[in-house]
């Protein structure tokens, strides 16, 4: 099972901040990530926008980069300052 | 480092001069709620949120940085999160050294990092709804000006 975060904006087109979900086995790197996520939440290409940055188990990633079952996985739109 | 609960600047100052009496400067920065939008619009609210543990971590670093670049005595950050209403201080840093010049360009350098690259995403509420804010440019023009400095 792997926790999917939605910061900012982004829960705002999932309609929800964070859920469980086990990764599909077609699910392997942050691509077929994006890809799923867009498409399950019929985001219409928001989750495909490199604006929007991964991170793997709190750390952004460089991408292309493999996600595995059991990792903490979130979506960060641009930060918007403090 | 951050905390859901008001921040009163005169009580976070006033500690933080105690901690440091040998200090020859102490510069503080407040950064308080607007009432009105870059559009000029009423701003009713504004809701800031943080990714823990990567905002603090960020912040951390900073005020590594911070105290590494400039001969400090002493730094602090605190930043709000949460529901905020206009007038509200939504950050207090604090840096304290022996002489002006290093607290006034550490807190600015600490205030510049807060602004650009610490980890928060702000929903602001006015009459015609709730909308979450991009990046300002000119707070990136503002930090990259450190960046400059230290390739000089």
């Amino acid at each position: 099972m792997n926790r999917i975060m939605y910061w900012g904006k982004l829960a705002d087109v999932t309609g929800c901040a964070n859920e469980q979900r086990p990764l599909p086995e077609t699910v392997t790197d942050t691509q077929s990530l994006r890809a799923w996520i867009d498409d399950l939440h019929k985001a219409d290409g928001a989750f495909l926008d490199p604006v929007n940055r991964i991170a793997v188990n709190d750390e952004i990633v460089i991408e292309p980069a493999d996600v595995h079952a059991g990792d903490d996985i979130a979506f960060l739109p641009p930060i918007g300052g403090g | 480092m951050l905390t859901d609960a008001p921040l009163s600047a005169p009580a976070l100052l006033s500690e933080f001069e105690s901690e440091y009496p040998d200090a020859g400067a102490i510069v503080s920065f407040s950064g308080i709620v607007r009432p009105r939008n870059a559009a000029g619009e009423q701003v009713t609210g504004l809701y800031l949120q943080a990714y823990s543990p990567m905002t603090e971590r960020g912040m951390t670093t900073s005020l590594a940085g911070a105290l590494q670049r400039w001969p400090l005595d002493g730094a602090m950050v605190l930043h709000r999160i949460g529901d905020m209403v206009p007038g509200e201080t939504i950050v207090f840093v604090a840096t304290a050294s022996r002489h002006r010049r290093a607290a006034f360009e550490a807190a600015d350098f600490l205030m510049d990092y807060l602004k650009t690259q610490a980890v928060f995403w702000k929903k602001e509420t006015t009459a015609a709804g709730s909308t979450w804010i991009e990046p300002r440019s000119e707070d990136y023009a503002d930090a990259a000006r450190w960046a400059k400095a230290e390739g000089a």
